[in-house]
């Protein structure tokens, strides 16, 4: 009886080292690779303005619905989140590339899901673009 | 029994495509630009005069706190302050209604915790021009702490008097009263 007790004991603990252990995997796991991850999630745009880039992603997040959660000018960082069935959080980062162009990268979250998928990526940097040029030529 | 098992899998094949795309057209729209966004950028924007921008953050911050929010994180330089303000918003008589139901035997949770989150933007236009970008988002938990609502709210009073008080409090900042 103490024998099938103990066995039981044991077989708990180990369940939850397990489990502790599988969720411990999960913290830095990805499904794409690191340099695949990079080339879909950014893009370089042929500017040097950082504050202007910055202030036209964060004008371009609220046109798509998204609350800015943070922003750090020195670093370059945006974060947002769209509330409405779904969460969707993004957080775009620039840094300079030479002298004359600036790579712009984002993020996204979608519920629970991290978004690993081109596509997404493609309609916000589309979006952006149109942003820069509607604010490079203005109508005024 | 091979058909019956080529079924199963085609089923969840067709379920496992379809929530997909549905995936992918929600990620679609939410990453692009929707014929409403002109009209939601209108409703949450407001032009001030003048070209000191910090002066409006101040004045901004003044309103948001006057308005019971806590300022989460400010940066001056790209002009944004995100703010939050969580309150208790249970209706009496949803409670009494939810109660009277429980004696018919319906269980109906009522709205109970609210957090509002906002964000404000300004953008210098030229040098004597400011803009001011507000959005405000809201969500809603029940009593039974599930969350029932999760969205912007595009009420145009909200952000009419936003805007009038913001106004008084550019005017109060800039006569430093």
């Amino acid at each position: 009886m103490e024998k099938r007790v103990l066995t039981i004991f044991c077989l708990i603990f180990v369940l939850v080292i397990a489990a502790c252990a599988g969720r411990q995997k999960n913290i830095l796991e990805t499904t794409e690779s690191q340099v695949k991850l990079r080339s879909m999630q950014s893009r370089v745009f042929d500017m040097s303005d950082h504050n202007r880039l910055l202030r036209t992603i964060i004008a371009t997040m609220q046109d798509l619905g998204f609350v800015i959660d943070d922003a750090e000018e020195s670093l370059g960082t945006v974060s947002g989140t769209k509330r409405s069935v779904y969460f969707l959080r993004m957080t775009v980062s620039i840094r300079p590339r030479g002298a004359h162009q600036m790579i712009v990268r984002s993020n996204v979250q979608f519920n629970w899901a991290s978004i690993e998928d081109p596509e997404p990526y493609q309609h916000f940097f589309s979006t952006l673009s149109k942003a820069l040029f509607l604010e490079a030529q203005p109508v005024e | 029994m091979k058909l019956r098992r080529t079924f199963k899998i085609s089923v969840i094949l067709i379920c496992l495509s379809s929530f997909l795309a549905c995936q992918n057209k929600i990620l679609r729209e939410a990453l692009t630009l929707s014929p409403e966004s002109l009209k939601d950028r209108q409703l949450q924007t407001r032009i001030f005069e003048g070209n000191d921008e910090k002066k409006i953050l101040t004045a901004s911050a003044a309103v948001l706190q006057d308005l019971g929010f806590n300022i989460d994180e400010t940066e001056v330089r790209a002009g944004v302050i995100a703010c939050s303000r969580e309150r208790d918003v249970t209706d009496p008589k949803e409670v009494v209604l939810s109660i009277a139901l429980l004696f018919l035997g319906i269980y109906l949770p009522y709205a109970e915790k609210q957090k509002v989150l906002a964000s404000l933007v300004t953008k210098p236009l030229n040098q004597k021009r400011i803009a001011v970008r507000i959005t405000f988002q809201h969500m809603v938990w029940n009593s039974d702490h599930v969350l029932i609502k999760n969205e912007q709210i595009n009420e145009p009073e909200i952000y009419q008097e936003f805007f009038s008080k913001l106004s008084k409090s550019v005017f109060l900042v800039a006569h430093e009263i």
